[in-house]
């Protein structure tokens, strides 16, 4: 199933939630959507599964409108982001449930859809939970459950909002690896939301970073990485140090700042911010740098330097610890990033408003 | 040396947990526990024979009948339309929901007698409502329909507020997930939204019902109070009363107090058994 998706809006009263979406995704295809909460990211796939409607925009599969088709028809596996297991049904009961509610022409057997359930149950690697009840289970165990009863309709297209979003790290890893298996298996149109960058990118064929309803950039990890199409990018990337430079031919330059490393920009010469990651950052030693070294911890595998300049400015380098050099406090150091994204000051101030936390993990409720 | 004096305990969540335990234990002992004990008692001092003898004179045996069947009448009703009722409060938007909704709470707060001379002036053969009722041969006052009436009017509110909060609770991921697989809005409602709020559904009814057996107040201005024919089951123990025969009195109150019992353990096994889910 290919799905395109057109100039969609939607606002909530007030709030414009989605400015104009446009974003196709082939058949077959495994898509992450990333972004910061509440960046219209659920909205978006509640719109593609028929459970919200947009206020403009299109939405056409396989060469079919599907705005006017309700929910029941789109035959579209949803996954919730808290599971909505159905509580007052056994395991097996949830993921049978969409095949015993079609109506007695379409529905299989009850043979039929016992044996359905028992593949899925398998495929899931749950088959001694069968029979308990939602409250029975665990997270991880849950997460399975749901992702059972939506492919049981043997869905065209597979939707996920946040699926691992409440489980603990070793789990996430686990049912990663896993939905890559069923995506492989099922071949399903997959179309997954998450705030988690590693996850995204571990997953999909491609990435699509959201922020306050728009698109801010559609690709691969590594382009994503290296080259963010905006300031926004940058800093949802986990870019979280930038530094006021000027440039000249397309270099930044800044007291104690060597930026040698990063490619030569095709921008204009003058004031500009420039954005970097605490982990693409070396340090060398240079008595004639502002930088100071002022605190350093380690947390087994990295140091977190700190380095303070006259002004009060911090900014926080990670450094792989048996690599890193030995570092003495109160020394000065020149910053040589490894990668780096600049943005026009005009560009940074524009999208400057709000800033999401990339390193902090959302805290939900 | 104060730390070592410390004993080290948890922290009570109730400041003087033992004062406020003692307190409500002395006022459940008081208010309730006495005077149920008072009435056993009371009824043991009858002595079977006499107390069945009592219980099972026709005209104690018609008042039981009239009270029984109307208020699984009230019930019936109640079950249905506090449901929709509730459904409606919480579902939709419309003018007036605010209003209506703190109109359900009026049987709660309207004394009953109030409730049940109002109910009278209504339903009256020359009332607004009787005055069309009457010519189709459909009379309300002074029959066990009244009583019924009544009954509903009064307990009505039990069933709307015990749906109301666990319907607003339900989250509306559950019958979105149904909608995706398929699921018409009939077939949703029927198994999805109803088995989860059917535990509070029939804890409603079940003290609807309770109430509806022992409601007096309202009653009495409606049903005219034949005897034999719409006389209620309370009544007859207030008659015995004011006869002095606290014997006849206590007996059929007694009876009273056992429906409501046995319909409280019923009860709590239906819920308990419309929420085994829930246990882990
Ligand atoms: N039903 C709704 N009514 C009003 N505002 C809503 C509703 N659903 C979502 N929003 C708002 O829309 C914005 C985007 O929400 P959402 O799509 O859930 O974001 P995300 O999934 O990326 O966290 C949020 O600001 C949220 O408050
Ligand atoms: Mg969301």
């Amino acid at each position: 199933m290919t799905i395109a998706i057109s100039s969609l809006t939607k606002r909530f009263d007030q709030t414009a939630v989605l400015r104009g979406i446009d974003l196709t995704i082939n058949d077959g295809e495994l898509v992450a959507l990333l972004g910061p909460s509440g960046s219209g990211k659920t909205t978006l796939l509640k719109i593609i599964a028929g459970l919200d409607w947009p206020d403009a925009g299109g939405l056409v599969v396989n060469g079919q409108d599907w705005l006017p088709l309700p929910a029941q028809k789109r035959r579209i596996g949803f996954v919730f982001q808290h599971y909505a297991l159905f509580p007052h049904m056994t395991v097996r009961d949830n993921i049978a449930f969409g095949l015993t509610v079609r109506p007695k022409s379409e529905r299989p057997s009850k043979t039929a859809i016992a044996a359905k359930v028992d593949d899925l149950l398998g495929l899931l690697q749950i088959p001694h939970l069968a029979d308990r009840f939602p409250a029975q289970l665990s997270g991880g165990q849950r997460q399975r459950v749901a992702l059972g009863r939506a492919l049981a309709i043997e869905p065209a297209v597979l939707l996920l909002d946040e699926p691992f979003g409440a489980l603990d790290a070793a789990i996430r890893r686990d049912l990663r690896a896993w939905l890559r298996e069923v995506h492989q298996a099922t071949g399903s149109t997959t179309l997954f939301v998450t705030h988690d960058q590693e996850e995204a990118f571990e997953l999909a064929d491609r990435v699509v970073v959201m922020g306050e309803g728009r698109i801010e950039q559609i690709g691969s990890a590594d382009q994503i990485h290296d080259h963010p199409a905006s300031p926004f990018v940058a800093r949802f990337m986990g870019a979280v140090v930038e530094l006021p430079v000027t440039l000249r031919a397309g270099r930044a330059e800044a007291a104690g700042l060597d930026a040698r490393m990063l490619e030569r920009r095709a921008m204009a010469d003058g004031p500009a911010q420039l954005f970097l990651r605490p982990d693409a950052i070396a340090l060398d030693a240079d008595p004639a740098s502002p930088w100071i070294l002022s605190h350093k911890a380690s947390n087994g595998a990295m140091i977190r330097a700190t380095l303070r300049r006259a002004d009060g400015t911090e900014v926080p380098v990670d450094l792989l610890r048996h690599s890193a050099p030995d570092l003495s406090l109160g020394t000065a150091y020149r910053l040589r990033p490894l990668t780096g994204a600049v943005f026009p000051l005009d560009g940074v101030a524009q999208n400057d408003a709000p800033r999401p936390l990339p390193i902090l993990k959302e805290k939900r409720q | 040396m104060i730390h070592a004096a410390a004993p080290v305990r948890a922290k009570r969540v109730l400041p003087g947990f033992t004062l406020s335990l003692g307190t409500t234990l002395l006022y459940l002992t008081a208010i309730i526990l006495i005077p149920v004990l008072a009435l056993i008692l009371k009824g043991a001092e009858i002595g079977p024979a006499r107390f069945w003898a009592i219980v099972t004179a026709p005209r104690a045996l018609a008042a039981f009948q009239v009270t029984i069947t109307a208020a699984v009448i009230a019930t019936a009703f109640n079950a249905v339309y506090g449901l929709l009722m509730a459904w409606v409060l919480v579902r939709y938007e419309f003018p007036g929901k605010r209003i209506l909704d703190a109109l359900m709470d009026i049987p709660f707060a309207l004394p009953t007698a109030v409730a049940g001379l109002s109910l009278t002036a209504l339903f009256s053969a020359n009332g607004w409502i009787g005055q069309f009722l009457e010519p189709q041969g459909i009379s309300i006052v002074y029959t066990i329909w009244g009583v019924a009436l009544a009954m509903a009017f009064t307990s009505v509110p039990f069933v709307v507020r015990t749906v109301q909060p666990v319907l607003e609770d339900l989250d509306p991921a559950f019958e979105q997930a149904a909608r995706t697989l398929g699921a018409s809005e009939g077939a949703i409602f029927a198994r999805v939204v109803f088995p989860q709020i059917l535990p509070a559904w029939l804890a409603g009814c079940t003290i609807a019902f309770a109430r509806s057996l022992g409601e007096f107040g309202a009653i009495v201005f409606i049903a005219g109070n034949l005897p034999m024919k719409t006389e209620i089951a309370a009544l007859l123990a207030f008659i015995r009363l004011e006869e002095f025969d606290y014997q006849g009195a206590s007996a059929i109150a007694l009876v009273l107090l056992m429906f409501a019992l046995i319909l409280l353990v019923v009860s709590n096994r239906l819920q308990a058994w419309a929420m085994r889910f829930k246990g882990i």
